[in-house]
């Protein structure tokens, strides 16, 4: 059915929208802005705020702009005096049940209910603080998000967020009246409960309710420590999001400037989680052959199809909480950041003659998960803690500003040596799909001695964000060696956003469909949209960030994991070959099953 | 444990496995248990394949479903305005003196919990309380004290 | 002339011994447009409180194309002062069901529901023998209907209609975003008729006598009559069926204990009419409307002590999802204990009340706009009592 367009007036300016959009929508495309804080566009509309109100001329009350639809005829005011008291109140009734003090806070700056204060220039004193009475404490047990109810205004994006995007619902409404509040299952604390420490909630809070558990003084007080040798990884997302927090649009690519920045903070040695990037796909390319010759070939029925790649920690845990009867299907390689930390403190110490103690491993993620996974039990193949700590983008963003380092006049410049090389391959990682675009790249290379078959080496197909990808690689003139895949169609899925990775696992699970190899990203948009990443978030900027990790690929002078000179090397030198004992003990890891809520 | 099975077989015999299911299976549980335990809401958040942090959220929602240990039987005594004139708080010292517990707490043994709560639609007949769903409107402590000592004499 | 004098009325339990399903053969043999029209024709407004033509809200239904529509009885009474839909429930459950078979048959519904608050369970064994065997009566009368019963589970709010959706579709009871309005995308997101007790009572007697009966009573703006919740500081606290229309000083005069200074007229959520306000106020649509409460204060009663018992109610079952109400609610609540105290300055009280001007404005949902009624009026009327 087509849409019809709807006339209506705001401000007494006459607007036509569709059918169906909502008076927000109209006064954006006047360019009027209505402040919201319960609104966001990844998410359904709530209307609980309230903070939207506008006027509708010769209705009785107040109309949630977000919330309601646009009606021919309309005459709308988003200013009247009516309009501006209720706002100003509102505001001021969050304030009363929020925790303000906002210099002790870490979203100091970044909030969104401070951003209005300052805007509306409420009387924040106008009522009584409720929050005295209230009794909150803060939940910091977990090694990525902290949760602070006593700044939590209700307006409940997390638990949108939690259910809508990542059908985890870790969090969920508790309670009414005076007692409501955003709770888990019986308020356990967040470390206790499903929560996969995605951070989509974080990068959705409006306010510091939910954030990051940040590291910042602790990697201050190692770079400013002597003895210590500190290390750093850049996750291929951060690159492209980091601008953002930096005052520059969505969609640049900073990485020489970052490199540049980092370098001026005082890290020892500035390098790149891509390089890792590239040994995973080398490790997992050859686990999926193994996996495809042991199931076609020696008919071994304990080994697992299709395979699922194992990159992004939230995912990690959400499968071991969800569908604990498919942990063998996941790949057993660690995540480019725990290689990473493995072999710095192994392979990268060895080499720079320092004891393993003097390493400090630092990694810049676009997510909160990885703080999780580097704090998992099973991530000191080192000996010790593979890595130290992990910041987000947008902590990265407060140590440059903290640096005093004019982050846009910066030079570019180049990671540091060894394992700062990489290729277009590793920075794919960050774009859903890109895992499964590098592992053809590689894998088919190997099998065939031929580049892929796709114009350029751009596996279109895999690309983009369609909830759940299907692509179908047809394998044809095989090595000898790989006879046993002559004519085979590798079929693979991909999926970003948890809510559609639990899609697939269903259909998995029941056995409705057949994958050779699956990737699944927990965050929608893959990394590029991470929990860490700059806030906002949203489908537009995710696209931005997209569009600039595939330019990056572009203008690399390598795009195949196998042809990066390093990886080459610390094979020769260190690792032997894929899936090699040392690989195992450095690279690999196992997962456990875990509880249900 | 399996009067929970039990109960979750019957309501989605009824209602499907859809949420519509639920808050039928947290009354019955409620009825027969007299509160809601974190193993049953699991088992039900994984009956109706919803997130225990859901079912959770929806039962605090709802007074009638407590998730807190609740005596076999629950005192709820109306502490709105035209119970109030007519004398509510008289009765409910009348009860704590008599249960030796406070409003808000359960009897050591178990039998009884003393609770009060919002309009329960009796204000011509104040002070009214609820014992489970049996209803006793009208009450003077001493009428109080009689109703309670029946309830002590039963099981 | 209209009438303001008190009438009392006996159509809601009148009982001529006849079984209330025969009002359904006669509704069966007509078409459902003609069912609509008499209702529309009555002039019946929905008795929760809202005041919504009742008939114009069938009408919607109908019109709306759908494979699945339903019928939903609220008999989740739980504003305090009210008691009639429990005294209903259990003196004519029959006609109550009657009214959901007629609005089902005239919207074209196969599915009714009701939905009885948790505090009426002890009505639980009672309502559903009656229904079974009305269910089963209406199968005979090859009436393509049947009703179910759903319980509440403590919470105020859900006596909202959509928030009784949301309950009955097993989540939070919180109030839905409008529009979409029932008629549209109710239940399960069908289109709904959802009616009080009592209202479909009344469809059950409209389509017994035909609507000039019920027109004989109540004015213009308020048609028939209603039941009402009598109770506070009277000598005859019960149920009454009065025609609309009265005012509150005839009202007073037949209920009053003599030394009446107040009325909360609808409930904690209604309106507080002092005693000089008595005589020009009519209790109906043209006046203060009501879902029948009537609660008497003398002038024993102290009203800080009656606001603060209303507004520490909806502290509590405000359902918390706007900031309006959730926040509204509280400031109030504490605020008064404030001015009571002296830790606020009884000006603090006229900051309370541009509070109250916002939840009315912007709340989202019935609740949180009509907190402000007992507020204003009983801070406007009795300002004394709650300052000293």
């Amino acid at each position: 059915m087509a849409k019809y367009e709807v006339n209506l007036k705001i401000n007494d300016i006459p607007v036509s929208v569709e059918e169906g959009s909502t008076i927000l929508d109209a006064a954006k495309k006047l360019n009027f802005r209505v402040p919201t804080l319960c609104h966001h566009p990844d998410l359904c509309v709530a209307g609980n705020c309230r903070v939207c109100v506008v006027e509708q001329k010769g209705a009785r009350a107040l109309a949630a702009a977000c919330a309601t639809p646009v009606a021919e005829g309309m005459e709308i005011y988003t200013n009247s005096a009516k309009v501006r008291t209720a706002r100003k109140n509102i505001i001021e009734l969050l304030l009363s049940e929020h925790n303000s003090e906002c210099t002790n806070c870490y979203k100091n700056g970044k909030c969104e209910l401070q951003e209005l204060a300052h805007e509306y220039r409420v009387n924040e004193n106008n009522y009584m603080k409720l929050i005295l009475d209230k009794g909150y404490t803060i939940d910091n047990l977990s090694p990525a998000i902290i949760k602070d109810d006593s700044k939590c205004i209700r307006c409940q994006r997390c638990v949108r967020t939690c259910a809508e995007l990542q059908h985890v619902s870790a969090l969920a409404v508790g309670y009414k009246g005076d007692h409501q509040k955003i709770s888990t299952f019986f308020e356990k604390p967040m470390h206790s409960v499903v929560c996969t420490n995605c951070g989509q909630c974080v990068n959705r809070c409006p306010t510091g309710a939910l954030v990051e558990k940040n590291y910042i003084d602790q990697v201050w007080d190692c770079i400013n420590d002597p003895y210590l040798h500190v290390v750093v990884q850049t996750a291929p997302a951060v690159r492209v999001g980091l601008g953002e927090d930096l005052d520059l649009e969505p969609g640049h690519r900073v990485t020489g400037k970052m490199v540049s920045a980092l370098k001026r903070i005082g890290f020892d040695s500035v390098l790149d989680t891509d390089f890792t990037a590239d040994l995973t796909i080398m490790e997992e390319g050859t686990e999926l052959l193994t996996r495809l010759k042991k199931v076609l070939v020696e008919q071994d029925t304990n080994t697992a199809l299709p395979m699922m790649t194992s990159c992004s920690p939230g995912w990690i845990k959400f499968i071991e909480h969800k569908f604990p009867n498919l942990l063998d299907n996941l790949s057993t390689c660690k995540s480019p950041q725990q290689m990473f930390g493995a072999l710095a403190k192994t392979f990268y110490a060895q080499k720079k003659g320092l004891k393993a103690d003097r390493v400090v491993s630092v990694s810049i993620m676009p997510c909160t998960a990885k703080k999780f996974e580097a704090n998992r039990p099973e991530m000191r193949s080192s000996g010790y803690q593979d890595v130290d700590y992990v910041l987000t983008t947008r902590e990265l963003a407060m140590m440059i500003r903290q640096a005093g380092v004019d982050f846009n006049e910066l030079p570019d410049e180049n990671y540091d040596s060894i394992m700062g090389n990489s290729t277009g391959a590793a920075v794919i990682f960050g774009a859903t799909g890109g895992v499964m675009e590098a592992a053809l790249r590689t894998a088919y290379e190997i099998v065939t001695g031929r580049p892929v078959p796709f114009q350029n080496l751009d596996i279109v197909p895999v690309r983009g964000f369609d909830g759940i990808k299907e692509a179908k690689v047809q394998i044809t003139g095989v090595k000898p060696e790989w006879s046993f895949l002559e004519g085979a169609e590798l079929s693979c899925a991909i999926a970003h956003g948890l809510t559609n990775a639990n899609k697939l696992m269903k259909a998995v699970s029941e056995g409705k469909v057949s994958y050779h190899f699956i990737e699944v990203m927990a965050c929608p948009g893959g990394c590029l949209g991470g929990g860490g990443q700059p806030i906002p978030t949203n489908e537009t900027i995710r696209r931005k960030r997209m569009e600039a990790i595939y330019d990056e690929d572009t203008n690399m002078v390598l795009r195949k994991s196998h042809e990066n000179p390093e990886v080459v090397a610390i094979y020769e030198e260190f690792l032997g070959h894929p899936n090699s004992h040392k690989s195992h003990e450095l690279l690999h890891t196992h997962y456990h099953p875990r509880k249900s809520y | 444990m399996t009067e929970v099975k039990t109960i979750i077989k019957e309501k989605l015999g009824k209602f499907g496995a859809t949420r519509e299911a639920l808050m039928p299976i947290l009354q019955a549980i409620v009825q027969e248990k007299n509160y809601l335990t974190e193993e049953d809401m699991v088992e039900v958040a994984e009956a109706l394949d919803l997130s225990a942090a859901d079912v959770y959220g929806t039962a605090t929602f709802y007074t009638f479903l407590d998730i807190k240990p609740r005596g076999k039987y629950v005192i709820r005594v109306c502490k709105t305005i035209s119970c109030h004139m007519s004398g509510k708080d008289e009765i409910i010292k009348t009860l704590q003196d008599t249960l030796k517990i406070n409003v808000g707490e359960t009897s050591a043994d178990r039998k009884f919990t003393l609770l009060t709560a919002n309009c329960m639609g009796w204000c011509h007949k104040g002070p009214v309380m609820l014992v489970n769903d049996e209803v006793y409107p009208e009450l003077t402590p001493d009428k109080a004290i009689k109703i309670v000592q029946e309830y002590m004499a039963k099981e | 002339m209209e009438n303001t004098k008190l009438h009392k009325v006996d159509l809601i339990f009148e009982n001529d011994g006849t079984c209330a399903t025969t009002v359904l053969d006669k509704v069966l043999s007509r078409k459902p447009e003609e069912i609509i029209n008499d209702m529309i024709d009555s002039g019946l407004k929905g008795r929760g409180g809202a005041g919504f033509l009742t008939g114009l809200k069938w009408k919607f239904t109908r019109n709306e194309t759908a494979e699945m529509k339903y019928i939903v009885c609220n008999a989740d009474e739980g504003e305090p002062g009210t008691f009639k839909d429990r005294e209903i429930l259990d003196r004519v459950p029959e006609k109550v069901f009657t009214g959901m078979a007629i609005a089902g048959y005239a919207i074209g519904a196969k599915e009714g529901i009701l939905y009885l608050r948790a505090e009426y369970n002890f009505l639980l064994p009672k309502l559903e023998r009656v229904m079974n065997e009305f269910n089963k009566a209406i199968q005979d009368k090859k009436l393509d209907f049947s009703i179910d019963i759903r319980s509440g589970a403590g919470a105020y709010i859900c006596g909202e209609e959509s928030a009784l959706f949301e309950s009955i579709e097993g989540k939070r009871g919180e109030p839905r975003n409008k529009p979409p309005y029932p008629t549209v995308s109710g239940l399960f997101g069908k289109p709904t008729v959802i009616n009080n007790v009592e209202t479909l009572v009344y469809a059950t007697m409209i389509n017994k006598y035909g609507p000039e009966r019920f027109k004989e009573f109540g004015t213009k703006d308020s048609r028939g009559s209603k039941v009402f919740s009598v109770s506070g500081d009277t000598p005859n606290a019960g149920i009454y069926e009065l025609g609309l229309g009265m005012t509150v000083q005839e009202f007073v005069d037949e209920f009053g204990d003599g030394d009446t200074k107040a009325v909360q007229i609808g409930g904690a959520s209604g309106m507080c009419v002092p005693r000089k306000k008595f005589k020009d106020t009519i209790i109906g649509y043209e006046g203060v409307p009501t879902g029948g409460s009537m609660m008497l204060f003398n002038s024993t009663r102290s009203m800080y002590n009656v606001l603060h018992d209303y507004l520490d109610f909806f502290a509590e079952e405000s359902c918390g999802q706007c900031t309006p109400c959730r926040v509204g609610c509280q400031q109030l609540l504490k605020g008064i204990q404030a001015v009571k105290k002296g830790k606020q300055k009884p000006e603090y009280l006229e900051t309370l009340k541009k509070l109250a001007e916002t939840m009315k404005l912007s709340a989202k949902c019935g609740l949180g706009q009509s907190v402000p009624n007992p507020f204003i009026s009983i801070v406007d009327n009795f300002k004394e009592e709650i300052i000293y």
